[in-house]
Formats: structure tokens, sequence, C-alpha cells
């Protein structure tokens, strides 16, 4: 009945499990904060704990892509193209996976961040996880894009936001320069291996900003269609 | 001839209970899908979505149904052709409706959405061009009605459209969302209460012998209105709201006003259903009272015979009282992120378009007008996500509806022909 009524003719929303999937990711992301604070100090079974926590977190947010996906078949038609939706979808997704990524690779090698630079290092990963929340504010706001037919002021509201996104994206990227340049003087001191991995971790943190501003350009490109 | 003499009262009770049965089909189906919008966008409940439908879809029946009726009943059909043998008329009219309903019936056992408009145009038709002769049908009507069915969802989802952006810019796309819906809303009701009043007073009321002549007509229509908008605001003005909202609730405030206006435009919708829809059901019959009223005489300029339309409206608020509550409660559980914003929108397009084509005595499909305007809204961008698919089965169903009407009714026909004589 309901498949051939009026009512089977509205599909359900994906701007909801959207919104939700964004939010899952930066409390995935947001757990860093811990997990560093854990690492800091040494205490490898806190850090484990929370990375089990990151790792539980990039899962739900798997599980709540894939039934996303599967929610939007074609012959959906939608006020924003199926495809960018998709891929705002993976973009967001990615950053969940990257931040999984870092708690597993310091853990494994029971990483230390030297402590000089341990302060640095912590306000730039605050940065990056600013950006992710940033953006998470803009995807939030698809709910009132669509109620305005995604048109007009609330266009102009979403895109100041984006911009905001740039700016700590920039921002990171010369905390960046700065936490590897200092890394540089220290290198000396260091077991190299440890060095060659800490570059990759400072790497992999700014990319949780990168990834937060692509989701703002493929958000920006699905206002832009149509 | 001498069947009509003899048989003739039998006939009228056939034609009258088969009538009655599409009339009640049509209010346990039909209706659901008029005020589906409403009850899915939460505007109203299911309990208050059936107490409009029953007042509205009768006053549309009883006050707008009459155009439409006459064409089902005498439109189709080129009745000079029957002349000489009147019983053929009747006992096509009620093979029409014997197959409209069974069709019904079935379609509706399996699930399928089904126009009952296109089955009763589509037996009416088929008996007549296939059981007596192609040359017995009005092509040209028929031409004409077929194409409204392809022209009335576009000029409906175009009217959505332009709705819809006009609320995006008077309201949505605004400094202060909130105060500009207090203050257009009513205009929305202003509009919806004027189209309905003024095709049901130009068109509608003849039957019930009252004649207004055209200023009048506007002016009465345009105060029925004002009388609408006001009720409308004083409704609004009595909504309690979060001032202290953010943003995004504010939203969720302004809706608020706008289901206000949804409850004004399923009223319209349910109004529009009954007056094109209630003709499916009735118009056969009153053709088949006429003749035999007439002791077998084609009048062509008789009335519809007083107890007919009332009799259509009170089938179609009897199928929404027994089986409209679990119509609608299907209905109401595979919501959606319809808001009233939207649902209005689509409803008040729809439900112009429909009166509208009942006033020019078009027989039109309600379900798929409200689909276009559905469509209309979603061009705008302001629908999360619509199944095509969902479309194209409605789409498709109808393509079917009319070669299956004309088949059962040729069929009922020749064997009533052969009962019968």
């Amino acid at each position: 009945m309901a498949r051939n009524s009026i009512i089977g003719l509205f599909a359900k929303s994906p701007i909801k499990p959207l919104e939700k999937h964004i939010q899952l990711v930066v409390k995935c992301s947001n757990q860093l904060i811990p997990f560093f604070s854990a690492c800091y100090e040494q205490n490898w079974s806190e850090a484990g704990k929370v990375r089990r926590k990151i790792s539980k977190l990039e899962h739900d947010a798997d599980a709540l892509k894939r039934q996303l996906r599967l929610e939007l078949p074609g012959g959906l038609f939608m006020p924003v193209d199926r495809a960018d939706l998709l891929e705002l979808l993976s973009q967001q997704d990615k950053i969940a996976n990257r931040a999984k990524d870092i708690a597993g690779r310091i853990l494994g090698r029971k990483l230390q961040i030297p402590t000089s630079l341990q302060e640095q290092f912590s306000s730039y990963l605050a940065r990056c996880i600013q950006a992710t929340e940033k953006a998470a504010e803009a995807i939030n706001e698809l709910d009132g894009l669509l109620e305005t037919g995604f048109r007009g002021r609330e266009v102009g509201l979403v895109e100041k936001m984006i911009n905001q996104l740039d700016e700590i994206e920039n921002d990171t990227d010369s905390m960046q320069i700065t936490l590897r340049k200092d890394l540089l003087a220290l290198e000396a001191d260091l077991n190299p291996i440890d060095v060659m991995f800490l570059y990759q971790i400072i790497d992999w943190v700014g990319d949780l900003a990168d990834l937060a501003e692509r989701v703002g350009a493929r958000l920006e490109i699905l206002l832009a269609r149509k | 001839m001498e069947i009509l003499l003899n048989s003739g009262y039998t006939l009228v009770i056939m034609a009258g209970v088969v009538g009655l049965f599409m009339a009640w089909g049509i209010g346990a189906n039909d209706v659901a899908n008029a005020m589906g919008t409403s009850v899915g966008s939460k505007a109203l409940t299911i309990k208050q979505a059936i107490i409009i439908a029953m007042i509205f879809e009768f006053a549309g029946a009883y006050l707008a149904g009459g155009e439409v009726t006459s064409t089902i009943r005498k439109g189709i059909i080129d009745a000079s052709f029957f002349v000489e043998s009147p019983e053929l008329l009747v006992f096509g009219m009620i093979s029409a409706l014997f197959a409209a309903a069974t069709w019904l019936l079935i379609a509706s056992a399996l699930g399928w959405p089904v126009s009952t408009t296109h089955s009763i145009v589509g037996a009416i038709v088929g008996f007549a061009a296939i059981g007596v002769s192609p040359d017995a049908v009005e092509w040209s009507k028929v031409t004409g009605i077929v194409g409204s069915w392809v022209i009335t969802p576009v000029i409906s989802g175009v009217i959505a459209f332009i709705i819809f952006n006009s609320a995006q810019k008077l309201i949505f796309d605004t400094e202060k969302p909130l105060e500009q819906a207090k203050r257009w809303v009513p205009l929305y009701m202003f509009l919806a209460g004027f189209v309905l009043a003024l095709v049901t007073i130009k068109k509608g009321l003849k039957h019930i012998d009252l004649h207004i002549g055209t200023a009048d007509g506007f002016m009465y229509a345009a105060i029925t209105a004002m009388i609408v908008a006001i009720i409308g605001k004083i409704f609004i003005n009595r909504l309690k709201f979060d001032e202290t909202a953010a943003i995004k609730t504010h939203y969720a405030n302004v809706e608020k006003v706008f289901a206000v206006l949804m409850i004004v435009t399923a009223c319209c919708m349910a109004f529009a259903h009954g007056s094109n829809d209630v003709a499916n059901a009735i118009g056969p019959l009153a053709a088949v009272v006429s003749i035999v009223d007439n002791g077998g005489q084609i009048a062509a300029k008789s009335t519809i015979a007083w107890w007919i339309l009332p009799l259509g409206g009170f089938g179609i608020v009897a199928g929404l009282a027994i089986f409209g509550h679990k119509v609608m409660a299907t209905i109401g559980q595979g919501i959606t992120h319809l808001t009233p914003s939207r649902g209005f929108a689509a409803e008040l397009a729809a439900a112009c378009t429909v009166v509208i084509a009942s006033g020019a005595g078009l027989p039109i499909s309600t379900t798929q007008t409200l689909v276009g305007a559905v469509l209309g809204v979603g061009m705008a961008r302001g629908i999360a996500a619509i199944n095509l698919g969902v479309v194209r089965n409605i789409v498709v169903s109808w393509v079917i509806t009319l070669p299956i009407g004309a088949g059962l009714s040729i069929l009922f026909f020749w064997l009533m022909q052969a009962i019968f004589t």
C-alpha cells in the first residue's frame, strides 16, 4: 500500500544520517585528545582503552556510511546530486579512518612525542580537530538548507562557515611547518626510526584538517550545482 | 424499449448499488492519497484528517461535483446514437460501473495504485466503442479528457513550483522568517479559499438552483476567502512559540505556522477530491436514472436527479469512516521528512488544479495531479528525496487501467445483453 501510494513518493531523507555520520566522525577524532594525554603520561593501558573507543566509533561511522549508501538507490530525485552526496559521505568517513590510523600507529610503536614538543603538538592537534568540528557545523546546516530550498541567506551562512574552515586549515599548515622545524632541531638526539614516524604522525594529524577542508569543498560543490 | 419499462427500477437499483460501492471504494482508497500529505507532514492527526475529509469530501461532491458528473453521464458518449435503443446505453453504463468497481477491488487487493477516473472513462469508452460502435463515442471529447490527464499534473507542478518559490522568497529567505510567515500565511489561506469558493459559486451551485452573477460571484468568493484568512490568522496568533530558539528551531516555529495553513489546504484537497471523483461513481448512475425516468428518452437537457450527488457523497464518507482509518494509519507510519511548508505548496497547487478541472467538467486523477505538484516542489529543491520508482508505478498504472477498464466493461456489457434480451 504505502509503496505505491502518494506517501511512497517520499523517500527517506539522506540529510539526517549524513549529519549523524559527521557527528560520529567528530566524536571519533576528538578522542585523540585524551589518547595523546595518556601517551604523554606513558599510560599505555589507558591509551589502549581510548584507542578501542576510537576504533569502535570509526566502525560505527563505517556502518552508518554503508547503510546510507544502501538507502540511496538510483532513481531518487533529490535537491542535490546523488554522486556529490556520496562523495561528501566518503570524505567525511576518511577523517575517522585517519584518526584511527594515528591512534593505531602511536600505540603500535609506543611512540613518544618529545617532551619539549608536547605542548606545541597538543595545540596543533586541537586546531586540526577544530577544523573537523567546523566541517560538522557546516554539514549540520544541511537541514536549514533544505528548509530554504538551497538558496539565499542560508547558503551565505554555510559559505561563511566554509571560509572559516579554510582559515583554520591554513592555520594548521603554518603550525605544521613550525612543528617540523622544531623537530628537525631535535632530530640528532632521537631514535632515527622514531623520527621518521613522528614526521608521519605530524602529517596524519594535519590530514584531519585537510580532509575536513575537503568536506567543506564537497559541500560547496553540492550547493553550487543545479 | 420494453426492458426499460419493465425492469427499469431493477436497473436503477443495480446501478445505485454499484455506484454506491464505487463511491465507497473511492472513499476507502483514494481519499488516503488526497489526505496523505497532511497526515504525512504531521500537520493533522489521522482522526482530524478523517473528520476534515468527511465534511469536505461531502461538500465538494454535493456542491461542486455536478459538472464532472455531467461529463461522465453524457459528455463521452454521443447520445443521438442511442435514441433508437436507449437500453444499450443503460446496460453500458451499468457495465462500466461494474467494470470500474471490479478493477478497483482487484487493484486495491493487490496494492496497486488505481485511478478510478481512468477506469471509469476507459470503461465507458470501451463498451461504447467495441460493444456498440466506434461512432458512438465522442472522440473529440475523449481526446480532450485524456489530454487533460497529461496536462493537469504539469499545470499543478508548475503552480506548486511557483507557490513554493514564493514562500521561499517571502518567508524563508528573510531576516525574520517567523514574522514573515505570520504575515504572509493568511494570504495563502485567502488564495485557497478564493479559488475554491469561486469555482463552487460559478459552477457548482447551479444544480441547487442558486444563480449568482459574475461580479457577485467574485465578491462572495472574496468574502468567503477573507473569512477563511481571518480565522486562520486568529489560530496563528494563538500559537505558542519558543521565542528564545536558535536558528535551527526557528524554522521549526515557522513550520508551526505552516501547519495551520496545511489544515486549510487539507480541507481544500478533500473538497477538490470530492468534487472531481464523486462523478466516477455516480456519473453512470445519473445517466441510467435519467433514461429510465424519462421512459427511455435520452433527454439532452435534463438535470441530475436531486438524490444522486448526496448519495455519492454519502458513499465516499462511508468508505472513509469504515476503512479510512486503516489506510491512513499505513500512511502515517511511512514517514518521511515532509514538512508542512512543502506539503502545503503541493496540496494547494493540486487542490486548485483539481477544483478548476471540476468546474470545467474534466474528470481528472486527483492522485496524479498531487504527484505532479509534489514533483513541482521537488524541482524547486524543496524535498529531500522523491522516489521516482513510485512515480513510474503510478503512471504505468493509469496506462494499464484504460485497456483493462475497457475490456472488463465490454465483457459485462455482453453479459447484460445476454441476460436482459
